[in-house]
């Protein structure tokens, strides 16, 4: 391809693709010499797809969505969302896309912990242009799903890990992004509050939310329609999932679930 | 199934069809249930070996059932087997040895290898959490069996994940 081809295709829509990327990659400077966390990606992600991104620490995982939400600049590749090129958005240009059109959620929430709950879920909004009183309601039915009822006035120091990783969800799709980016949003839950992401991941994700979800968890990353295997910053393996089927999905191989759920005669 | 059947009949006497449905309830649709034959069949064993004694009850308009209770030395069987550890689940071995043999026979890639396996275990934990969502909340016991089973799924996949980053 020609570099006048290369041009036109800049913004071109490619295909049903919301999420495309092409020969990411990023060194970190680090004291003990540069470190090469993401080492020529190529990824896509259709419109309503959940697409879980799992490896072992320091594989480059946080670093891979960091690149996909403008958080972290690529030393080379070329990201587009919804057809668009925008690797060489400005820092500004990123920020009015995260808050209306990609949401990101983070392990440590990152709420702001001066404001009350409600606050939070409606300030991107608010900042989006979104007129009050349309943002009040947005905020009152996103935390009436997410089970947090009468949480509006509490502050999110007076949460738990999981009520607070709730609203920043909340917080996340309260402009109704294209596109949802979770890095490792369970990280620093319980059991519990791991399987109460997991599902409110997973009516979204029915309702058409498209998710790219970075994970070590096996569990929140079954939850996915295709699972990337990232190994010292290279997607080593890009599976679909499919489960419906006895012997989980797979009859050709082993028992699936009989099999480990089975007690020995 | 001969001591979870000697560990039921622990509560009362019991017929077979009875305890097939305490087992079902106990243990929710999750569990791979026994049929009712594989039932019969080992309450016939245990009452060989003198662990149960069965006893024909006569039933109106239908055919006599037999229930069963536990006698002396099947209570001291239950008790043995509480007093017992498990045995350790075993590392996958049958996988082990195919990721040891590979490079040997020069038919098989360890990396493709592993990342097949992989596949077929988030299959299966995919599986195993639809199973836990259909499973009533409220029974602890059935939601426990599928826990236990995603927690070893998981380890088995760190330990994957362990052998792609001798052999990658």
């Amino acid at each position: 391809m020609s570099r006048a081809d290369r041009d036109r295709d800049d913004d071109a829509p490619a295909g049903t693709a919301l999420l495309r990327a092409e020969g990411l990659t990023r060194t970190h400077r680090g004291e003990g010499g540069p470190v090469h966390a993401v080492r020529g990606v190529d990824l896509h992600v259709d419109r309503g797809e959940f697409v879980a991104v799992t490896g072992p620490s320091g594989a480059g995982k946080s670093t891979l969505l960091h690149l996909l939400g403008g958080l972290q600049r690529p030393d080379s590749g070329r990201i587009w969302i919804d057809g668009r090129r925008v690797d060489g958005y400005s820092e500004t240009r990123w920020a009015v896309l995260r808050r209306r059109r990609v949401g990101v959620v983070f392990q440590f929430f990152n709420l702001v912990s001066n404001l009350t709950v409600a606050d939070n879920v409606e300030l991107p909004a608010l900042l989006a242009g979104v007129p009050p009183r349309a943002a009040r309601e947005t905020r009152a039915g996103l935390l009436a799903e997410l089970g947090m009822d009468g949480k509006e006035r509490a502050m999110p120091g007076e949460l738990s890990g999981g009520e607070q990783q709730r609203v920043a969800l909340a917080r996340a799709l309260v402009n109704h992004p294209d596109l949802l980016l979770a890095d490792e949003p369970a990280g620093s839950l319980d059991s519990r509050g791991t399987r109460e992401v997991l599902r409110l991941l997973t009516r979204f994700h029915r309702r058409g939310q498209t998710i790219v979800l970075v994970t070590h968890d096996a569990r929140m990353a079954s939850a996915a329609d295709r699972v990337l295997s990232l190994f010292d910053g290279r997607i080593t393996d890009d599976a679909p999932l499919d489960g419906d089927g006895p012997g989980g999905g797979n009859g050709r191989r082993g028992r699936g679930v009989s099999g480990v759920l089975g007690l020995k005669d | 199934m001969r001591l979870p059947i000697l560990a039921l009949l622990a509560h009362g006497p019991a017929h077979g069809y009875e305890l097939k449905q305490q087992l079902e309830k106990l243990l929710g649709a999750a569990y791979p249930q026994p049929n009712v034959g594989q039932i019969y069949v080992t309450l016939g064993r245990l009452e060989k070996t003198g662990l149960i004694e069965g006893e024909e009850v006569e039933q109106e308009s239908r055919p006599n059932k037999r229930t069963y209770r536990l006698t002396e030395a099947g209570r001291e069987a239950v008790a043995a087997w509480f007093e017992d550890t498990a045995d350790e689940p075993r590392v996958r071995d049958e996988f082990f040895m195919k990721l040891a043999l590979a490079p040997r026979t020069g038919m098989a890639d360890r990396v493709a290898l592993i990342n097949r396996q992989r596949r077929q275990y988030l299959n299966t934990m995919r599986s195993l959490s639809k199973l836990a969502a259909a499973e009533d909340r409220d029974n602890r016991v059935a939601q426990l069996l599928i826990e236990g089973a995603m927690l070893h799924l998981q380890a088995d996949l760190d330990w994957l994940e362990r052998c792609q980053e001798e052999f990658e």
